[in-house]
């Protein structure tokens, strides 16, 4: 029986593993960092299973194979169906209007009933509320998959993938640059921070002139914001003005979190295709799945589902480009 | 036609390249667009982005490097001597920004960084207001463009000041003026053209459009119409109907 090789340990080569053996398929996992952590970039996600909202800037596969990971998920690690909020300044308002026409599945909702949903919000005198989208803990969600692959028997080897292997699946996001020509990092920035004094339980997303701020709850008082989108390959340190743009953004959802503990500052780089759409593709004897750009959790299901096609039945589906030597 | 140190642009549309959902839909615009020029910003994207300055110069256009988000003329300074080595060009789009709620240009710096580039050797674009006094410190910096705004950064209102940039049209009848700022639908792009301006330059409302690619393309057609209709030498605006055939003399059936 075929083993497949699937090399990375991120969310794209997890994803895929798990997928494979939920067909009953044969794997090992080949991974220089060992088990998930903080060296690949889906260790720094915000974790938002968010088809609806991401699709306001994004073309439609986003919308349509973003629906297919809650469920996945949800079958793999604790997901936390509590929807989104959107909301913006009184004088980013005419954004929130174009956010609403570019997508659909949210309510339009006033101050009081973002009042409702979310006590500590109440600044906000319009909103739209995304009830069908969900988030998870990205990290945790990482670390459950590893476990079942390891109950399942998947035999993780800490150490680079040896050169010649047959039926390979190189999941090594930017690293995988060597191969694919077209790939570039998209730096993405992102701080956790501490303030048990705010409460909030879902998403909530901050309109703003050039990147999608948004803050995640993580339970405990602890929260993700993110994230920055510059089109820059350096990854070494944060810019003071993004730390000051995503502080700005907590602080304008509610001023205590002013008093916030920063607890970790992230930088990273996504793997990006010129469409910002992930593929898959086959050159030689290994297949590529890669490209997840700012979409790592929700489109990881539907890249899996496509590799485990493609692998097992010899199935195209749309994410496949066309087989280059 | 006018040119700009020198170069005549194929088409009067100069285009930015920020904000785009994706590079791919920033290649479809540059294509539906026909634009001459690719605006680009390196402060935002400094440090390493190789690879989109590559997919810049890959769009066959001239490029033209801004100092946008920079709030001194050290900055400023810096990043243009930045942008000559990454893009090989003496073109800078020279933008310093006063005010963070406007973004309005500062235009004091603004007069001296573009003196102290124009004695570096710089092709100064200068982003600026409609002040007619600002724009001859300009021309007397070294500045051989002006690019008065329309209307604020982003704010898609058109053009704000029409009596003044009237002013400015008449007032540097031979120097290449470019509206930049402001635009957010064709009719905008097309009015610029129609009082005579020699180019518009443009961002926000395309790359933010629900289709980027097509509005590039009505802007490129807005700014064709307008252009024509300038050189056409238009009517005068009346406050009576002016008929357009004569009805003295008329047979009358009554």
């Amino acid at each position: 029986m075929t083993v497949w090789s699937i090399i990375g340990a991120g969310v794209a080569g997890l994803a895929v593993a798990s997928e494979l053996v939920s067909r009953g398929a044969k794997v090992r996992v080949f991974d220089p960092g060992g088990h998930p952590g903080p060296h690949g970039c889906s260790w720094w996600a915000g974790g938002m299973l968010a088809p609806w909202c991401e699709y306001e800037n994004a073309e439609e596969p986003v919308l349509r194979l973003g629906q297919t990971a809650i469920d996945w998920w949800a079958k793999r690690t604790q997901i936390h169906r509590r929807g989104t909020l959107v909301v913006a300044n009184q004088r980013d308002l005419p954004d929130l209007r174009r956010f609403a026409r570019r997508t659909d599945g949210f309510s339009e909702i006033d101050g009081k009933e973002i009042s409702c949903l979310e006590p500590e919000l109440h600044n906000f005198g319009r909103g739209l509320y995304f009830d069908a989208e969900a988030h998870l803990d990205p990290r945790q969600a990482l670390l459950d998959l590893a476990r079942q692959l390891q109950e399942d028997g998947v035999v993780f080897h800490k150490k680079r993938a040896p050169a010649q292997l047959d039926s390979a699946i190189d999941c090594r996001g930017l690293h995988a640059r060597d191969h694919l020509t077209d790939l570039r990092g998209v730096k993405g920035e992102m701080l956790v921070i501490r303030c048990p004094d705010v409460t909030l339980t879902r998403p909530v997303r901050l309109l703003h002139p050039r990147m999608p701020l948004y803050i995640v709850p993580r339970g405990d008082g602890v929260y993700m914001l993110g994230a920055t989108m510059v089109e820059s390959e350096d990854s070494s340190r944060i810019t003071a003005r993004s730390m000051l743009e995503l502080l700005s953004a907590a602080y304008a959802l509610n001023p205590a979190f002013g008093e916030a503990e920063i607890l970790e500052i992230g930088v990273d780089l996504r793997p990006a295709f010129p469409d910002n759409l992930p593929r898959i593709r086959r050159l030689g004897r290994t297949i590529f799945a890669n490209g997840l750009y700012r979409h790592g959790y929700l489109l990881a299901p539907a890249l899996a589902m496509g590799v485990a096609d493609l692998a097992l039945n010899n199935i195209h589906s749309e994410m496949v480009d066309e087989d280059r030597t | 036609m006018k040119t700009f140190y020198g170069t005549a642009l194929p088409n009067p549309l100069m285009l930015g390249t920020a904000q785009y959902p994706s590079p791919a839909i920033l290649e479809q615009a540059f294509r539906q667009s026909g634009a001459g020029v690719a605006t680009v910003s390196l402060r935002r994207e400094a440090g390493a982005g190789q690879t989109f300055w590559q997919m810049i110069r890959d769009l066959n256009v001239l490029v033209l490097p801004n100092t946008a988000g920079c709030h001194t003329v050290k900055e400023a300074v810096t990043t243009a001597h930045m942008a000559r080595e990454v893009f090989d060009t003496k073109w800078i789009k020279l933008e310093l920004i006063g005010h963070t709620d406007s973004l309005q240009p500062d235009v004091f710096q603004l007069v001296e960084a573009a003196r102290i580039l124009t004695e570096d050797g710089f092709e100064v674009f200068p982003y600026t207001t409609d002040d007619l006094i600002v724009g001859e410190r300009l021309l007397s910096a070294g500045c051989q463009v002006l690019m008065p705004w329309g209307a604020p950064i982003g704010s898609g209102r058109g053009l704000n000041n029409e009596y003044a940039l009237r002013a400015m049209r008449s007032e540097f009848p031979d120097v290449p003026l470019v509206i930049d700022a402001g635009i957010g639908l064709p009719s905008h792009a097309a009015h610029a053209m129609e009082l005579g301006f020699d180019a518009v330059l443009l961002n926000t409302a395309v790359a933010r459009a629900g289709d980027p690619a097509v509005m590039a393309k009505a802007m490129m057609q807005a700014i064709a119409a307008g252009q024509l209709a300038h050189q056409a030498d238009p009517i005068e605006a009346r406050d009576m109907a002016e008929p357009s055939t004569p009805v003295i003399g008329k047979a009358f059936l009554s």
